[in-house]
């Protein structure tokens, strides 16, 4: 949630005692579980470490701890974690215990630079060895018998021949000889290149485009975002994402403007001056050019400074205020078409379309609904037109990321139907201005563009006997029941794959998981990427807790309530949420803890800040029922975790509190967080707070003077500007220098930009603030963690009685 | 003849050279030419040249007979300035008066003296009409500068001519069609016998009007331009497109349109980046749509509503048509900048052409922003629509485009929905005065049959080459902007032709580059003959040559008396947007007298003009031709053919020996011959296409060009004597001749079977033949001076005997001898055409027979 709540109360509450709910039974906040005590222990205990891969169901540290992964057969966390390590045997074990089997998968997972980026495996014509019944791929799991001659798979168990080009003797332990000179044989994670069978038409996939749309309708160009987005592109241009070692980026750019109609550009390097070409036919879209359109940036850049020159101008004195967008994101789909291949679409859109096109929309908000068991209409897309444009776009691998600009509703849960269901991510700008919003903006298309990802990818997961995938969560698209399509993956983006049993689980082969993407680089190569993991598997529910990941948990249960309420009310999945929450803590209180007090709350050591996560779930705009929040940033929270892997769900729902008063500017550290409470602010403090989506400088009432002096050059809080303030100058002193470079560190290190707000304490602003401390009452409704947690334990005696 | 004397005598003295004593040589190598000793440097064309014009007239009267055969005696192309000097002479003959009128008035009627009752007219078998030539070149007309005097009856409103009956004293004039007594308006009050408005002098029967009423409208040229071209055919046509800026008035507005796949609209006004609408080439768009996508509705400003944009305003509004001036370099840089279609064509398939697309944006275009103002489409492609609207043949290219043996057997899958589609464009077009050009050059069809109508309803011109990069298309092109002797551009826009007439005659339709606008006056006629049932035709586009068919109808009942005053007059009326954008009414008023066609049936024969009947009948016959079958058509005209000998002719019943035609129809049986075997009629050896481009230049032009269109001409060049008109005749081949054909569309230089020798030999390198270079350069001259002035350029060919292309030549003559009656050998008589057509001879004798037999 970014920039300012267009629906945020406009009175401020005088007293502080109006933010505290009504007084506690006198129990110590300190004695509850603290998430942030988890994360320091978990640090402490594995921080800086090696995590080697090499045993089957090892629980890895928490998301939020520094460390190093070595391959060992099993894919690093960072690109598969599990909601536990050790699967139940039975379905039965399942069915008691209700803790979700789920894998979060994050395929192209950035990888710290002292980790060895994915080995690139060729065999040859024939393409990648695959098991001739279930095709899953050659991996560490295959077991070689008769002599190396055949190998037997462990996903289906079909005895295979190896292929004359690909034997190899086995040494006395039955491995092969060749075993660590084969990535496929020795790693978790790796890639095949992909033969031709493997490719659309059978033909080699051409490097992929990026298109940039922009809206150059009335209020796009007053507010100065048309000339901001022309500058920038400039310079960003030149930094496109290419593959490793490669001269310069393979990817082809284009350009369209539009409004009511689109404006094609060529660009070919051959002209003077580019050429425009309007194309009014919006009803039925299609590419005017071929040559020219889409071309190497290095080659014309000439020209496309000329053009990116003279968009501003162009448009300078339109007071066209319509725009169409279905039709634009059809030219897109058909450009890529012409062109014959994959790409991006960056669209920069400013209202809702309303001239006469396909994919027309209508105002459709209702506050009314809210609350209501119709509440789920204001996430539902609407349908048609955008429908069969996700599947065109899914189809011919054109990912759309989307850049909202708007000043009142306009229908997100529609528009960015599309993004969502082709990897594109989903940016808002609310009532932008170049001043306060121009630098988040641009950060965050710098991320976007400069994004490592793969294109026109399919994913498939395949399990070994027992059980199998059933359900995906993510911005993808899905066919069929198996074949997960995604126009394109990024660095970011995670599916949540759940499992279910469809057999008995054996302890002692465990369970294996192999995930397999094909996709095209940004190179345009054809490849496959292989993930695997093996997991244990446990008749013991105290085992099956004790290897359970609540960061992972918690991923799970976000995205399936976000998907739930798509056909259900809030309060039902709040219901179910609840429910769930104290089943899973009773079954484990009844069969896996010593015998205690009843009146006494029992959790299980893993899991024991999942009640904190669940409750602050509930509290997310898109499971509030508040007619104060605007249905577009609901929708738009709904649809961004839905793509979110664990670590930015994890921050999401708790954020990261830093205190920075006491900060030591002379250590490269950043202070230890602490927990989401008023109770943590000091009158005298200064706090940053951070979620991944929004980042608060947030100043006591009783700032000293020397620290506001050096952070803002002001003599005291009374003298900073009244309301928002965005900007922290830049002063030469130790304080200003640190607190900026730990800002900017956070900035680099999320995957989005956040728009930095700086707010006192009792100011307006505030409120915004209020709302990301987790562990206290929900301004908008919801309860604190404290009587979240008695509520729950209530139910656990309840379910255990 | 000094020259042909020395010549011939040289030709004696000079035995063949090549008399050795190899046998093969004396064979295959012909004699030389004779040498020129004496080194007279008179140039064989240009005496002749001379001589032509002396001669044309005792030609025809020497033809008294149908067998003195020769070409059509019309030679000229520009009325000579060598008759001028007889006008103000008593005319002696009809030719002088026929002659006179068409030079002045620019009018030629069949029949120069008028059958005085219905029943009589329907008998002379040819009906009275004429043909008509609004804007024919009057360097001697200066126009007046005032409106034209209307009589007052609201529905007739005839134009004071030098025919009406004026008082000069009660300042009153009669109308000479509804003798309505008129008042003179009072700018007229200083009139008297001596001193007469320009409009009441015989000599000004034509009279030109400059009309000051209105704003006037700019030109407008609209360039539609193929791009699925060849390479080096794109770049010619972009230098040409580029030279054509340099011809067209500063203030003429421009735009273009290019297409392939797509359509694009160039908008001219941008600064910097060049900016194009594209509309998909597959989709029908209509008016309203293309006008909505190009941005040109604007809502009507408060207070304005209901008033018409005025064309300045328009011009403003409009960002695809801009003045040249303003936009000339911009322009010149965008047709650099065209590139070929850059969609690509896949082996074995056409390039996708969205021609029908293209054009209806056009149209629509115009159709928004500037109706009835002058405006051109110039439609430039280079092969057929193959995809949308409109599309001629699908893009595979197993499948070919559409032959006329395809059409008989109605096998051509796209010909009627295509037509169809482009009539109506052509109609909308045509409703707002837009006309539409095309000009395509390519080695195969290009739908000219399906587009014909665009040129044919709007008076658009039809260019048919083999390439962009022929001298063809390029000088054709260029034609199409020459100025006349004010430097004012040889075409007209907008053109509206009415006709008035005396209360006996009524107008049965024309047939030309019009369309009909549904005009029911009180001397329209029911009777049907082409455009008809109007008196008022839009032409939308003309120029000083296009010519009108129009035909009319005798009403007087057959026991009325001979109408009173003894003549009858007919009025044409054209208003039309000058090229210098004024708006000018030219009022041609043409008198005939009635002749009682029981007493005076001589007087008649004699008043026959056999060329422009033999024209209009002609016109008839392809206006058939369009929607009959041929062979109806054919036997149409024998039928008429044969009624008219046998009204006309002297014979004795079943002698046909005894048959006689007079002076007046000599001629005519043979033009009838020639016409039946002409590309008009006959479809065999041509193309769908080609048979439409020759149908459409047939009906516009004049009777001069429509004469050499029927029955070519064909001159001969030899040692023997001057350059000569000769038969249209194979016995005319011969082989130490040269021969000049010219059919309009072909112009063909034949090479005898001696002169190709010796010209193989090379002994026009030699200076001692001298004389033979001179002949070999005298046909060149001669066509290179029809090349000139010729449009559309016609084709040019070089052959020789035996050369294929020869086929041109042997084609159109008479084949007098065939393989089937050659004459006994040795005998110098000319080439044997291998061919089952009746000769000239055979026909005639079939007609004698015809005619004089009583059974038909």
């Amino acid at each position: 949630m970014s920039g300012p709540q267009p629906g945020m109360p406009g009175g401020f509450p005088g007293a502080p005692g109006a933010f505290a709910g009504p007084p506690q039974k006198k129990l110590d906040p300190d004695s509850i579980p603290s998430i942030t005590q988890v994360i320091e222990d978990d640090k402490a205990r594995l921080g800086g470490q090696v995590f080697s891969t090499n045993i089957r169901g090892q629980v890895p540290p928490l998301v939020t701890t520094d460390f190093t992964v070595h391959d060992q057969g099993n894919s690093s966390p960072r690109f598969i974690r599990c909601t536990t390590y050790s699967l139940p045997c039975t379905a039965e074990l399942a069915k008691q215990c209700q803790v979700p089997l789920a894998s979060i998968i994050k395929p192209f997972a950035k990888l710290p630079n002292n980790e060895t980026p994915l080995y690139v495996v060729n065999h040859g014509e024939t393409g990648p060895i695959r098991c001739n019944r279930c095709k899953a791929y050659m991996c560490p799991y295959m077991q070689f018998i008769d002599g190396g001659r055949r190998y037997q798979c462990s996903f289906c168990n079909c005895i295979n021949e190896v292929p004359v080009f690909y034997f190899q003797h086995l040494d006395h332990m039955g491995r092969r000889v060749d075993f660590y000179e084969r990535p496929e044989l020795s790693l978790g994670s790796y890639e095949f290149d992909a033969t031709l069978d493997y490719c659309k038409n059978n033909k080699p996939p051409n490097p992929p485009a990026y298109i940039f749309m922009i809206d150059v309708s009335y209020s796009n160009i007053k507010s100065g975002l048309v000339k901001l987005i022309c500058d920038e592109l400039k310079t960003l241009l030149e930094k496109l994402p290419r593959e490793d070692g490669a001269e310069a980026s393979a990817i082809k750019v284009g350009f369209v403007t539009y409004n009511k109609v689109l404006h094609f550009y060529n660009v070919k390097s051959a002209l003077a001056q580019p050429q425009m070409m309007v194309v009014s036919d919006t009803a039925e879209m299609f590419v005017p050019l071929l040559d020219g359109f889409l071309v190497n940036y290095q080659d014309s850049r000439a020209v496309i400074y000329n053009l990116l020159d003279q968009i501003p101008d162009m448009f300078a004195d339109t007071s066209e205020s319509e725009t169409v967008f279905a039709p634009v994101i059809q030219a897109g789909v058909e450009a890529f078409k012409a062109a014959e291949c994959s790409g991006k679409l960056f669209i920069f859109h400013s209202s809702m379309p309303t001239a006469e096109a396909p994919g027309k929309l209508k105002n459709r908000d209702d506050k009314k609904l809210v609350s209501t068991d119709k509440e789920k209409t204001l996430f539902q897309p609407q349908k048609g037109v955008y429908e069969q444009l996700s599947k065109d776009c899914v189809a011919q691998g054109c990912c759309v990321d989307l850049f909202l600009f708007p000043s009142q509703y306009l229908d997100l849960a529609t528009m960015a139907d599309v993004p969502s269901h082709t990897g594109g991510s989903i940016h808002k700008y609310n009532n932008f201005q170049v001043e306060t919003d121009g630098e988040h903006f641009l950060r965050d298309l710098r991320k976007d563009l400069q994004k490592s990802l793969g294109f026109d990818a399919v994913m498939r997961v395949r399990t070994s006997t027992g059980f199998r995938a059933t359900d995906f969560f993510g911005a993808v698209y899905m066919n069929n029941t198996t074949d997960v399509e995604m126009a394109a993956v990024d660095c970011d983006k995670a599916v949540t794959v759940e499992f279910k049993h469809d057999d008995t689980l054996s302890e002692e082969t465990g369970a294996l998981i192999q995930c397999a993407l094909l996709y095209t680089t940004i190179g345009g190569q054809r490849r496959l990427r292989i993930h695997n993991l093996s997991l244990n598997c446990t008749s013991q529910l105290s085992e099956l807790y004790k290897c359970c990941e609540t960061d992972s948990l918690i991923n799970f249960f976000a995205k399936s309530a976000y998907r739930a309420i798509l056909n259900q009310p809030v309060k039902n999945v709040s219901d179910i949420l609840v429910n769930q929450t104290a089943h899973m803590l009773a079954c484990y209180r009844k069969n896996c803890a010593s015998p205690s007090a009843a009146s006494q709350l029992i959790l299980p050591d893993s899991m024991k800040v999942f009640p904190v996560y669940m409750n602050s779930l509930m509290k997310t705009a898109p499971l509030v029922g508040s007619t104060e929040l605007s249905t577009d940033d609901r929708a738009h929270q709904r649809l961004s975790v839905m793509g979110m892997g664990v670590e930015d769900t994890q921050l999401q729902l708790y954020p990261r509190l830093i205190p920075l008063h006491d900060v030591d500017v002379s250590s490269e550290a950043v202070p230890a967080p602490v927990r989401c409470s008023e109770e943590r602010l000091t009158d005298s403090g200064l706090f940053l707070l951070e979620n991944g989506q929004s980042i608060f400088l947030w100043l006591g009432q009783a700032s000293p003077p020397d620290l506001i002096q050096s952070l803002f050059n002001a003599p005291s809080l009374a003298h900073l500007q009244q309301g928002h303030m965005f900007t922290l100058p830049e002063l030469d002193n130790p304080l200003s220098k640190k607190v900026r470079s730990i800002i900017g560190e956070l900035l680099e290190k999320r995957p989005n930009s956040m728009k930095l707000q700086i707010v006192r304490q009792r100011d307006k602003p505030e409120m915004l603030f209020r709302q990301f401390l987790v562990e206290d009452k929900g301004l908008l409704g919801g309860t604190s963690y404290m009587d979240f947690l008695c509520y729950v334990h209530r139910e656990i005696r309840q379910l255990l009685t | 003849m000094r020259l042909s004397s020395q010549i011939s005598k040289d030709k004696k003295r000079q035995p063949p050279q090549c008399v050795l004593s190899h046998p093969d040589c004396t064979r295959v190598s012909p004699p030389p030419p004779p040498r020129c000793v004496l080194r007279e440097t008179v140039k064989l064309a240009g005496r002749w040249r001379e001589q032509r014009h002396a001669r044309r007239f005792s030609d025809c009267c020497q033809n008294a007979k149908w067998k003195a055969l020769s070409p059509p005696p019309r030679t000229t192309r520009s009325a000579p300035s060598f008759y001028r000097s007889h006008w103000s002479s008593v005319m002696s003959t009809y030719q002088e008066f026929i002659q006179q009128n068409e030079d002045r008035d620019g009018v030629r009627f069949s029949w120069n003296l008028w059958p005085s009752s219905r029943l009589e007219a329907t008998r002379l078998v040819v009906p009275v009409s004429c043909l008509f030539t609004p804007l024919k070149e009057r360097p001697s007309l200066p126009p007046v500068q005032y409106e034209p005097v209307l009589c007052s009856r609201a529905n007739c409103k005839a134009v004071l001519n030098p025919l009406c009956q004026v008082d000069f004293k009660a300042k009153i004039w009669a109308c000479n069609f509804c003798f309505q007594r008129n008042p003179f308006p009072p700018s007229y009050a200083g009139i008297s016998e001596v001193n007469q408005p320009a409009e009441l002098m015989p000599q000004f029967s034509t009279i030109e009007y400059i009309v000051q009423r209105g704003p006037s409208a700019p030109l407008i040229f609209l360039y539609v331009v193929d791009t699925c071209l060849e390479e080096e055919d794109l770049q010619a046509l972009k230098e040409s497109l580029q030279m054509s800026l340099s011809l067209l008035p500063p203030n003429a507005l421009v735009g273009l349109i290019t297409f392939g796949r797509m359509v694009q609209v160039h908008e001219l006004t941008c600064e910097g980046i060049a900016k194009s609408y594209v509309f998909r080439g597959t989709k029908d768009l209509s008016a309203k749509q293309i006008q909505e996508m190009l941005g040109l509705t604007k809502p009507a400003a408060p207070g304005q509503q209901g008033r018409p944009v005025a064309p300045q305003e328009a011009a403003a509004s409009c960002r695809f048509l801009q003045p040249v001036h303003r936009v000339d370099m911009n322009l010149t840089d965008l047709l650099g900048e065209l590139q070929r279609d850059p969609w690509p064509v896949s082996q074995g398939k056409r390039p996708l052409r969205s021609t029908g697309v293209a054009l209806s944006v056009a149209v629509g275009l115009l159709e928004g922003a500037f109706p009835n103002t002058g405006a051109r489409v110039m439609l430039f492609i280079g092969g057929p629509p193959t995809q949308g609207p409109g599309m001629v043949v699908g893009d595979e290219l197993k499948i070919p485009i559409r032959s006329w043996h395809d059409i008989q057997k109605d096998n051509a899958r796209h010909l009627k929905k295509a037509t169809k589609y482009y009539e109506a464009l052509a109609n909308r077009s045509a409703v707002n005065g837009h006309s539409i050009d095309i000009y395509a050059c390519a080695l195969d069809q290009t739908g000219l049959l399906e587009m014909k109508c665009l040129s044919n309803l709007t008076g658009g011109h039809v260019v048919m080459g083999d390439s962009f990069n022929t001298s063809l298309f390029k000088q054709t092109f260029q034609r199409v902007f020459s100025k006349d002797y004010n430097g004012d551009f040889r075409m007209a826009f907008g053109g509206v032709m009415e006709v008035k007439t005396s209360r006996e005659v009524k107008v049965c339709g024309a047939i030309g580059p019009c369309v009909s606008l549904h005009s029911k006056g009180s001397s329209v006629s029911e009777n049907e003959m082409g455009i008809g049932g109007t008196n008022q035709w839009k032409l939308c586009s003309l120029d000083h040559s296009t010519t009108l068919g129009v035909y009319f109808e005798v009403v007087n009942q057959h026991n009325a008396p001979v109408p009173q005053g003894g003549r009858g007059a007919i009025q044409f009326v054209t208003m039309y947007q000058h090229s210098n954008t004024q708006k000018r009414i030219r009022v041609t008023t043409i008198a005939r007298n009635w002749a009682d066609a029981q007493s005076q049936i001589q007087h008649i024969e004699s008043s026959f003009d056999q060329e422009a009947a033999a024209v209009l009948m002609a016109r008839l016959g392809v206006f058939r031709a369009e929607s009959e079958e041929g062979p109806d058509v054919l036997r149409w005209l024998d039928r008429q053919l044969i009624r008219l000998c046998q009204k006309f002719g002297q014979f004795n019943k079943e002698d046909p020996t005894s048959f006689r035609l007079s002076e007046s129809l000599s001629l005519y049986p043979q033009f009838m011959f020639h016409l039946r075997r002409s590309p008009f009629l006959q479809v065999f050896n041509n193309s769908p296409d080609e048979s439409s481009y020759y149908r459409h230049h047939f009906v516009r032009q004049d009777l001069t060009q429509s004469l050499i269109m029927i029955q070519p001409i064909l001159y001969s060049y030899s040692f023997h004597g001057p350059p000569e008109p000769v038969l249209l005749d194979s016995s005319s081949i011969l082989p130490d001749r040269i021969l000049l054909m010219d059919t309009f569309f072909q112009l063909v230089i034949y090479h005898g079977e001696t002169i190709a020798q010796w010209r193989k030999a090379g002994y026009q390198e030699m200076p001692e033949y001298e004389n033979f270079k001179q002949l070999l350069l005298a046909p060149l001259d001669d066509a290179q001076e029809i090349l000139q002035t010729r449009f559309p350029m016609p084709r040019y060919i070089d052959t020789e005997h035996g050369g294929s292309q020869a086929r041109f030549l042997l084609s159109k003559v008479n084949p007098s001898q065939t393989h089937n009656n050659l004459y006994a050998w040795g005998q110098e008589t000319g080439a044997p055409i291998l061919t089952d057509d009746v000769s000239l001879q055979v026909f005639m004798d079939h007609l004698k027979k015809l005619a004089v037999s009583s059974s038909s």
